[in-house]
Formats: structure tokens, C-alpha cells, sequence
């Protein structure tokens, strides 16, 4: 399926949809496509961040909304991050679907209180008699010495807690339907976004879709062994393939699109074939959702396995910020053919 | 009397408004009570946290307020939702942990829920409601509601920053919120002096270009007066108030007793703020006022008795929630 595709850029796209008329975007064109639409559609959205009307609108994706919707439904914010979280759970619990915004991921902490306490709790805590439709949207950056603030990923802080739904998009498709999928959940979704998908293009369709949360996506078929790439990835996972293939070995390539729910099914369904499992993600290693998948698959089918798992994880530092320490702390390509190669060694 | 109610500025406060402001408070009072006789039986499971000594600030507020008003209350709120028309049944089958419970048996004392009245949850970290009430207040001018929203806390939650975080954004937006902190002076068992570099709360609002005042809390006519010019200031689209209400909690930080022999605080304090008790100094008020007279007392007391016997009883014959509960709830539109 043309959507199933990642292109790191416009030329890639551009040359495997030669002939056709599929329409490609960008990822953040596509967050930036599938907010404009439930704005236009729905009253009871509305977006609210630190600089979501300023002239650069979180890199591109809610540029320009507030010219069209005005500054009332897509509205500046304090900083104040907690604060401002409790306050769009606030308007979820009285029929409103808030949109909060974060540039970076790393401010999130400031909001542990509303999101763990708050937003995950409050429709349990009253016998399931109220719910809260927030999504909470917040950028991974990566490079440019952004260093330890500005730079972490952090899905286990809240992957580990009842309640709430961390989704972490790979591609333009999956950015739009997925956005729109959380908004109309019910519950408070967190949507982790990878600042260097920004410009990826792919193919996304013109109408309104959702992307199931909970589902994840055979990028790529093969038989030797299985790389579960999440987010950015996602993306290196699919260059490793392309390289392994050309040595006769070929991976299957997995993006769970969802780190909470997972998909467990699909990437126990793609090891029972292989025998053979790599997870590559973005964050670090303990407690990752990694280690969730590893956990699982000893749970529920310890046997499947022909060799040892081997993860691809930040090594367990903060973020650095020189480049010659940041080109020693990401790992990618590379590192997931030697991955690979090292579970089928095994 | 008319002389004394100009002195509160409320010259035009009807007798019926009167007496609904004392059987408010009874109401409060007599179900707080009920609960420090059953505690100790041990059916009723939770931690609970007793207003009594305070019910004079639910009753003032809550007195001002239309149905459709939302009010966000914090661990200690029995009162502020019995003022604003809870009824008994559900809160005290939710504090047994019964499924007939406001919140299915899932909440406890501190998670109070009645939609119908504007109670939208209860939050027990400190200050953690704040922001949602502001929120829920921003909901309901983006919908073009006349909906006034009060928000609950006490002096602990003022030393909290997402208090000041959610103040600035109710006064940036102007929206219709009113800030009531309950200042009992204590947060558990710390004095105020022993937390704040200054012991004026209702002077935050000043640096926000909103109107801030302090009122004796014990004295029901002049909370009521205040949060009547503070819901007005909302209604009428000035922005949010901030009242600070200076009271005291009879009992413990948590459960049925009072706390002076553990050393928690001095005797002397407390049987200084028993005489200014809010329920009998308004009772003398009224009665000595010939605006209600004893006979009329024993019958708001029984009718009271009445809801709360009838409230207990349903509690008690009430089921526990099946272990099936367990697993649902924890999200919308998946009730397994």
C-alpha cells in the first residue's frame, strides 16, 4: 500500500509515486492538514501551546490556524505547563477536545502532576462517569547541540500508567490519521513526534481517516529476522533493511505506530516467522518499551525465539551536546545491521 | 434586624435566604457528625476529611450559586458539595465504597462527582483542581455559557504554583472564576506562619489586576456578601475574585478526632474557635432576630436526620461492587 511507504524527503517520494497521482506531504504538513480539518469541522476543538500562533507555528504545524480560526481556539500560553495541562483537562471534562501543544518533549515533566494524577485517573476515579478527550502533542528534537533538555523521547513515563495512550507516528499517513484517531478517543492520548520526520514526505490522502490506535504496520515483509522500529526508527530500520536485503538477508520491519496500546499480536505473529528480534527506539534502554515487548513476548510466547534479543537504544547518558558526542550517542543505520546480523549469528 | 444586615450590605437578603443559609450549614454539621459516630464501626473504609468549624464558607458560596454553576472542592468537600444540592444517598454510599456510590465505589471520600449539581470531580492533591476549574471555566465561555465556576482550596494550595499559574490565566482570559481559599491556618498538622514569608492570601490577586479580600469565615453573612460581589464581577465579565476565608477545622488533618492530645496543635487555640462556632453564632443571629424560632429548628434538624438515616441505611444495604468492577473504567468507550 503506497501509504505503508517512508521517504526521508520530497525527491524519494517524488520518484516512487513517478506515474502516479497520489498526492505527498510532509509529516508536520500532515499534523498541521488534520488540525485545520477538526478545527474547521468541530467546535469543541481548539488548540492551546506556548507559540502555537507565533509566525513559525511549532515548526510548520499549526501555522497560520490562528489567522483562521482566530486566537480564541488557537491560543498562545503562558508557561505554565502544568498549570496549562490542568486547565485543558479542565475544558476535555466539560465537552471540549483540547489540543496542547509542547515543542519539546522534555517539558512534559512539568506536567506529570495533570496528566498522571489528573487526566489518567479521573475516569476511573468516578466510576467511568466522565471522560477526558485531551491529546497532548510534544516534539522530539534531535541535533544541532540541543543537549539533555531538549532532546529526550520519554514514552515510559507514561506508558507505565493505566489510564492514558502514547502514540509515536513514523510517517505523514500515520501523523494525520493517528491525530485525528486521539482527538475523537475519549481518553487523554499523548502523541510523541520526531522532529527529524518533519519533512518526510508520503502519501496522504485529501479526506479525513483515522489510523487505529493500538494497530500496528508491517513496513516491510522478510524471513530472517524481525526489527521492531519505532518512531524516527522506523525509518532507520527501513535503510538497515534495504542494506541487509542486498546481502541476502531479509528483515521484517515493524512499526507499532502505538507504543501504548501495543500491538503485541502483529510482532509476536512477525518473530513466530523469523525467530529472530531487534527493537530499535528512541529513548533509553531501561524500562523502554523495549523492554515491554521483550517482557511480553517471554510472557505470552517464551519459545518463539531462535536467539537473543538485541535492542538499539540511546546509550544511558543524558543527550550531549557537542557533535562529536552526539555522533558516538545516537544510534542508527548501522547499528541496526549489526544488530541483526548479531541475532542471526546467534 | 434590617440594621444589621445593611451593615453586612445586604439589606435585600429575604428571611427564606436566611434560614436556607443556617439549614445549609446544619445540613454540613449534622452529616459530618454522623460520620465521626459511624467511623468508628470501621464499615466506612476510607480516610475522611471533616469540615466542621468551616461549613459557614460552603454555605455562603455555595448560596449564590445556579445549579448549572461548577464548583471544584479538593479532599475536604463534603461541605462545598452539600451546599451546592448533593444529595446524601450517593456520597455516603461512595464513602461504604458501595457501587451505588456518586462514584461507583471507586473514588472514596475524597472523589466526589455530581454532574447534575456542577461537582465535575474532586481532586486530592493539593491544588490539583485548581487548574481544572479554570479550564472548565474557559470550556464554558468558548461554549457561551452563563456558567460561573468556584473553585475550593485552602492555605496549603496557595503555596502550590500551579495556584498562580491558573490565577494569571483566569485573570489574562477574564474568565468567570471565583478563587475561595478556605484559610484554616493548618496544612496537616504546619501552622501557616511555618510556610509562608507573608500570611496575606488574598493579596495574590493584586499582582494579577484582580480583586482579592479577606472575610471572616466563621461568619456566614459576610461570605456571603463577598462571593456575592465576586460571582457578580464573573457574571458580569470583570474576571476572577480571590477570597481568602479565615476559619478553622475543628478536627484532625484526617478522620474523626480532634488533634490537640497528640500534640498537633494547642488545646486553647481550638476552644477559641469552638465559641466562634459559625452554626450556633448564626443560630443566636436568627433565632434572636425572631427570623426562625426553636420549633422551626427541631424541624429543618429531623427533616435532616431524616435524609441522613435514610442515606445510611442506603449505604449499608447498598452492594459492593462486583471484583468484575476492577478492570473497567480505565477508558472511555471500552467498558472492559
Amino acid at each position: 500500500m503506497p501509504w505503508t511507504k517512508i521517504y526521508s524527503n520530497k525527491e524519494e517520494f517524488e520518484k516512487a509515486a513517478a506515474g502516479s497521482t497520489l498526492r505527498g506531504i510532509t509529516y508536520k504538513e500532515a499534523i498541521l492538514e488534520a488540525t485545520s480539518r477538526m478545527l474547521e469541522q468541530d467546535k469543541s476543538v481548539f488548540v492551546i501551546g506556548e507559540g502555537v500562533d507565533d509566525a513559525g507555528g511549532v515548526f510548520g504545524t499549526t501555522k497560520n490556524l490562528h489567522l483562521k480560526f482566530g486566537k480564541d481556539r488557537v491560543m498562545d500560553s503562558p508557561l505554565a505547563e502544568n498549570g496549562i495541562t490542568g486547565i485543558a483537562i479542565g475544558a476535555a471534562i466539560s465537552g471540549m477536545r483540547p489540543i496542547l501543544v509542547h515543542m519539546r518533549v522534555d517539558f512534559l515533566p512539568l506536567t506529570l502532576d495533570q496528566i498522571i494524577n489528573h487526566a489518567a485517573k479521573w475516569h476511573y476515579m468516578f466510576g467511568g462517569k466522565l471522560s477526558v478527550p485531551l491529546v497532548v502533542r510534544a516534539i522530539i528534537g534531535r541535533g544541532w547541540g540541543s543537549a539533555a533538555q531538549h532532546s529526550q523521547s520519554l514514552p515510559s513515563l507514561f506508558t507505565n500508567i493505566p489510564g492514558l495512550r502514547v502514540l509515536m507516528p513514523a510517517t505523514p499517513y500515520d501523523a494525520k490519521g493517528l491525530l485525528r484517531a486521539a482527538v475523537y478517543d475519549g481518553n487523554p492520548v499523548i502523541i510523541i513526534e520526531h522532529r527529524w520526520l518533519y519533512d518526510h514526505m508520503g502519501h496522504v490522502p485529501e479526506d479525513d481517516y483515522t489510523v487505529p490506535i493500538g494497530k500496528g504496520i508491517v513496513r516491510r515483509e522478510g524471513k530472517d529476522a524481525t526489527v521492531v522500529g519505532i518512531s524516527y526508527m522506523a525509518y532507520e530500520a527501513m535503510r538497515a533493511a534495504e542494506a541487509l536485503s542486498k546481502e541476502g538477508i531479509e528483515t521484517e520491519v515493524i512499526d507499532p505506530r502505538t507504543v501504548k496500546p501495543l500491538d503485541m499480536g502483529l510482532i509476536i505473529e512477525s518473530v513466530k516467522k523469523t525467530g529472530r528480534l531487534v527493537i530499535a527506539d528512541t529513548g533509553w534502554k531501561e524500562c523502554s518499551v523495549g523492554a515491554e515487548i521483550v517482557a511480553r513476548i517471554m510472557e505470552e510466547s517464551c519459545g518463539i525465539l531462535k536467539a537473543p534479543v538485541v535492542r538499539v537504544n540511546l546509550p544511558e547518558t543524558p543527550t550531549p551536546a557537542s557533535p562529536a558526542l552526539e555522533k558516538a550517542y545516537y544510534p542508527g543505520v548501522d547499528h541496526i545491521i549489526s544488530a541483526v546480523k548479531k541475532t542471526i549469528q546467534k | 434586624m434590617k440594621e444589621d444586615l445593611l451593615k453586612y450590605g445586604l439589606s435585600t437578603l429575604t428571611k427564606t435566604l436566611l434560614i436556607d443559609l443556617f439549614a445549609s450549614m446544619l445540613r454540613i454539621r449534622m452529616f459530618e457528625d454522623k460520620i465521626i459516630e459511624l467511623y468508628p464501626e470501621q464499615e466506612m473504609k476510607c480516610p475522611v476529611h471533616l469540615c466542621i468549624g468551616q461549613e459557614a464558607i460552603a454555605a455562603g458560596v455555595c448560596l449564590n450559586l445556579r445549579k448549572e454553576d461548577y464548583v471544584f472542592s479538593n479532599h475536604r468537600g463534603h461541605g462545598h458539595t452539600l451546599a451546592k444540592g448533593t444529595a446524601m444517598k450517593p456520597l455516603m454510599a461512595e464513602f461504604y465504597g458501595k457501587i451505588t456510590g456518586c462514584s461507583k465505589g471507586k473514588g472514596g471520600s475524597m472523589h466526589i462527582l455530581d454532574i447534575e449539581n456542577g461537582i465535575l470531580g474532586t481532586s486530592a492533591i493539593v491544588g490539583g483542581g485548581i487548574p481544572m476549574g479554570v479550564g472548565a471555566s474557559l470550556a464554558s465561555v468558548m461554549k457561551g455559557e452563563e456558567r460561573v465556576t468556584v473553585i475550593f482550596f485552602g492555605d496549603g494550595a496557595s503555596e502550590e504554583g500551579v495556584f498562580y499559574e491558573s490565577f494569571n490565566f483566569a485573570a489574562l482570559k477574564k474568565l468567570p472564576v471565583v478563587f475561595v481559599c478556605e484559610n484554616n491556618f493548618y496544612a496537616t498538622n504546619s501552622h501557616q506562619s511555618a510556610r509562608q514569608a507573608s500570611c496575606k492570601i488574598s493579596s495574590t490577586a493584586a499582582p494579577f489586576d484582580s480583586h482579592g479580600t479577606c472575610v471572616d469565615g466563621n461568619d456566614v453573612l459576610s461570605v456571603y456578601k463577598a462571593a456575592q460581589e465576586a460571582i457578580s464581577r464573573a457574571r458580569r465579565g470583570a474576571g476572577p475574585s480571590l477570597i481568602e476565608a479565615k476559619t478553622y477545622r475543628w478536627k484532625g488533618h484526617v478522620g474523626p478526632e480532634e488533634d490537640f492530645e497528640k500534640g498537633c496543635r494547642p488545646k486553647e487555640e481550638l476552644l477559641y474557635w469552638k465559641e466562634k462556632c459559625p452554626v450556633s453564632i448564626f443560630r443566636e443571629f436568627i433565632v434572636s432576630r425572631q427570623i426562625i424560632t426553636e420549633n422551626e429548628i427541631e424541624s429543618i434538624s429531623a427533616g435532616i436526620r431524616e435524609e441522613l438515616d435514610e442515606a445510611v441505611r442506603f449505604a449499608k444495604e447498598s452492594p459492593y461492587p462486583e471484583a468484575s468492577e476492577l478492570h473497567k473504567d480505565v477508558y472511555f468507550g471500552t467498558r472492559d
